[in-house]
């Protein structure tokens, strides 16, 4: 499992990943009353990747499953307890702090809720220029050009936004002020933590447009952390399906959906209320029994054996190894799914059509 | 008008309206505050029939979750509603608030978007559930509190008997939620509104518990109003589907019938703007430009005419919500022709077009004032969500 490379072999010897994350564990303590050790909260455990350049990399997983802490431990918000992320053939989870500010020039992250991220006394310019006061030594002239040119590109007209306060503005509005101000230095790498998750389904689109046009402008690598397996396949390459810390599972982004080989990856998908557009026809979600367990104390062997229908005593005694099913495609299970999967993408439009007419529930009654 | 229409259009249909256990007609509210009025709903009717669950689907902003506090009372004063809610033969409107009290939980009750701050941390849920039980019937104790398992049984919490002695703090988002459930179901409720009850849990814990909605709909004959902004959600749950936009309906029906035939531009905006599993990586979702009118200063015409990409000139007058079709309500003056292939007139090339419409409609909608649209809305509807974790105790 640790030595995993799911960016696939023919990528790795023409260019070096962008990103490389090894072996990285973050474990926090829980204390209980008194200040008295409860427990360890196992966040992250082991977990290992390459994104090459101008990728990006959906990172999908319920509630607890530690996405939001892999993606502060690769930006070093809190230095993870062990592993190496190397970023640029650099290992930045050995840099000392002072040395971090580089590397943060390089690796911008934008925030779920765009108004806790944005200082609401200042207008948007400043909130724009702050970057570029910090990192470069452009004089203000400069800058005010750079943040028009930053405006612009967000799709926000500068004479009328310039010198709006975040109050101002909608919550698309400002969650593309703080996508601004993360390109401001031409990043390498976003990392975009539930970035559109608390907006309109309609602002939603526009922002997941938005940045799928950056990527292509920039050159960016995004690492897109969702909790929805739909969004995520909309602007990534490669997905990794996390459970309770661990990857569940990794690989193309059209092999995870075409034929997901770890059976969370397929509760997960079986888990989104489906609607074709064309027909107009709607799939009734099948559901996963149970409760996630608790991080605190994860099941023995496979963290998922307690909701997992193809589970077995082996599970509970080993804990799988990510193993590489096909080219590029790892999954942790011993009884994976089979290849030639239930869904070929088809055969889901297909599946969409045949078992979950809308009229169905009308009649159920 | 739109209901002596659907009174003659479904005469033919016998038992259609003698099971309808919520009528809505022509419901206005609007807040004032600082000399300025917020039209958060203009005339919304609907009909919610026995057993069935009906979604009300917008942005937000559409005025959805107003719309159906409104008829629990739960809106602050500064709210002025008007129109009729007849909860069977009882009004709701303007009922006053000692008679509202005791309706409220008992024929008509509400599980809240967020479990966590409906609940209260410093009681067990048994007792919550217990409370909720005794403030509407008369029964001891022991009664009540056997009840409580029940009821927790009832939203198939495991380990009910033990949950029953735990506080909130003890349980995931998905079984606060079932507690809230059970609260709200205490005293039997004709109708359950449930006002974005899984936007905050994750899918798999959101499949458990609409399941739950549907099967408690079958087992007690509850009909439930779910609030929702999930398209995909309504059309695999719910019966009938009610599309917002600036705090009117602009389409309704069955919902069979409306997503296999989408006619208002906007519901059809909604759609393409959901991403699908079957989409390919880095292609673009269809998306439309601008925002919701500003509420307090609505255009006459269609409020969705400045977004629109099919507004024609007969658009600044505005399109009343009639029955163009068999059941199916809409209002539009150049809907999307029936059974027309799926695409909204929107370049499918690289860059979104949104940018400028945005911009424009910005303008346009924020001329000589300041704050925009959001911040103005949630003031009037914050006050009324401080509410909720005790109207959540009560219920």
């Amino acid at each position: 499992m640790s030595t995993a490379q799911p960016a696939g072999a023919q990528q790795r010897v023409e260019t070096e990943p962008l990103l490389s994350v090894r072996n990285i564990v973050q474990e926090y303590v829980s204390r209980g009353p008194g200040n008295v050790k409860a427990g360890v909260v196992h966040a992250v455990s082991d977990i290992s990747f390459d994104l090459p350049r101008g990728q990006t990399l959906g990172i999908v997983g319920e509630t607890g499953s530690g996405k939001s802490t892999l993606a502060r431990a690769i930006i070093q918000v809190e230095r993870p307890k062990s592993g190496e992320v190397v970023f640029r053939g650099q290992d930045i989870a050995a840099l000392p702090k002072r040395k971090l500010t580089k590397v943060h020039a390089q690796m911008q992250m934008v925030y779920q809720d765009p108004f806790g991220s944005l200082n609401p006394r200042w207008r948007v310019e400043d909130v724009v220029a702050e970057p570029l006061l910090g990192h470069t030594k452009q004089n203000r002239a400069q800058r005010r050009a750079r943040v028009r040119e930053l405006l612009e590109l967000v799709g926000l007209k500068p004479d009328t936004y310039l010198r709006r306060r975040p109050t101002e503005l909608s919550g698309g509005q400002a969650q593309r002020v703080a996508i601004a101000r993360a390109i401001a230095l031409n990043p390498a790498l976003i990392i975009c933590d539930e970035a559109i998750s608390s907006l309109d389904v309609l602002i939603q689109a526009q922002v997941l447009n938005l940045f799928e046009k950056l990527r292509v402008e920039l050159g960016l690598s995004y690492l897109f952390i969702a909790h929805d397996l739909a969004t995520v396949k909309q602007i990534s390459d490669q997905v990794a399906v996390m459970h309770l810390g661990q990857l569940a599972e990794i690989g193309p982004a059209q092999e995870i959906y075409r034929a997901p080989r770890h059976p969370y990856t397929r509760a997960l998908l079986d888990s989104i209320p489906g609607l074709d557009p064309q027909t107009g026809i709607a799939r009734r979600p099948v559901t996963l029994k149970g409760e996630p367990p608790s991080p605190l104390n994860p099941p023995s062997g496979c963290r998922f054996r307690t909701r997992c229908p193809r589970a077995q005593d082996l599970c509970a005694e080993v804990m799988p190894p990510l193993t590489e099913h096909d080219p590029g495609h790892f999954a942790a299970c011993h009884f994976p799914l089979e290849a030639p999967a239930v869904i070929s993408s088809e055969s889901l439009v297909a599946s969409i059509r045949r078992t979950g007419p809308a009229a169905e529930p009308i009649n159920r009654r | 008008m739109t209901i002596t229409e659907r009174g003659t259009g479904h005469a033919a249909s016998a038992g259609y309206r003698s099971d309808v256990v919520l009528s809505v007609r022509d419901l206005r509210v609007r807040f004032s505050r600082a000399g300025r009025s917020v039209h958060a709903v203009n005339g919304l009717s609907y009909e919610l029939r026995a057993g069935k669950m009906l979604a009300i689907i917008g942005e937000s902003g559409s005025g959805k979750s107003v719309s159906v506090r409104a008829l629990m009372g739960l809106l602050p004063p500064s709210a002025y509603v008007a129109g009729s809610a007849m909860l069977g033969d009882i009004e709701l409107v303007g009922m006053s608030d000692k008679r509202m009290r005791e309706i409220r939980g008992a024929d008509i009750s509400m599980v809240f978007q967020d479990p966590t701050r409906s609940l209260n941390p410093t009681m067990s849920v048994g007792a919550q559930i217990t409370e909720a039980i005794r403030t509407k019937n008369t029964v001891n104790r022991k009664v009540a509190a056997e009840r409580s398992v029940e009821l927790l049984k009832l939203v198939r919490l495991p380990a009910a008997e033990r949950r029953y002695h735990e506080y909130p703090h003890q349980l995931s988002g998905g079984m606060r939620q079932r507690v809230m459930i059970a609260i709200a179901l205490a005293s039997n409720p004709k109708v359950l509104i449930a006002d974005e009850a899984t936007t905050a849990l994750d899918v798999t814990t959101q499949a458990q518990i609409m399941e739950l909605l549907v099967d408690l709909q079958d087992r007690l004959g509850t009909a439930v109003i779910m609030i929702s902004h999930d398209l995909g959600l309504a059309a695999s749950y719910a019966d009938d589907v009610l599309v917002m936009y600036a705090g009117e309906a602009v389409e309704k029906a069955e919902t069979a019938t409306l997503f296999q035939n989408v006619r208002m531009p906007y519901t059809k905006a909604l759609l393409g703007a959901i991403p699908q599993l079957t989409t390919v990586p880095h292609s673009l979702l269809t998306v439309i430009g601008g925002h919701p009118p500003d509420l307090s200063q609505i255009p006459p015409g269609c409020p969705f005419q400045p977004r629109c990409p099919r507004a024609v000139a007969k658009c600044a007058e505005h399109p009343p919500l009639a029955e163009h079709e068999p059941r199916h309500w809409y209002a539009c003056w150049n809907p999307v022709p029936s059974g027309e292939d799926w695409a909204l007139a929107q370049p499918a090339d690289g860059v979104p077009a949104e940018d400028d419409t945005l911009d424009d409609a910005e303008q346009l909608m924020t001329e000589g004032f300041v704050p925009p649209v959001e911040p103005l809305l949630t003031a009037g509807v914050i006050p009324s969500e401080d509410n909720a974790p005790k109207k959540g105790e009560q219920a």
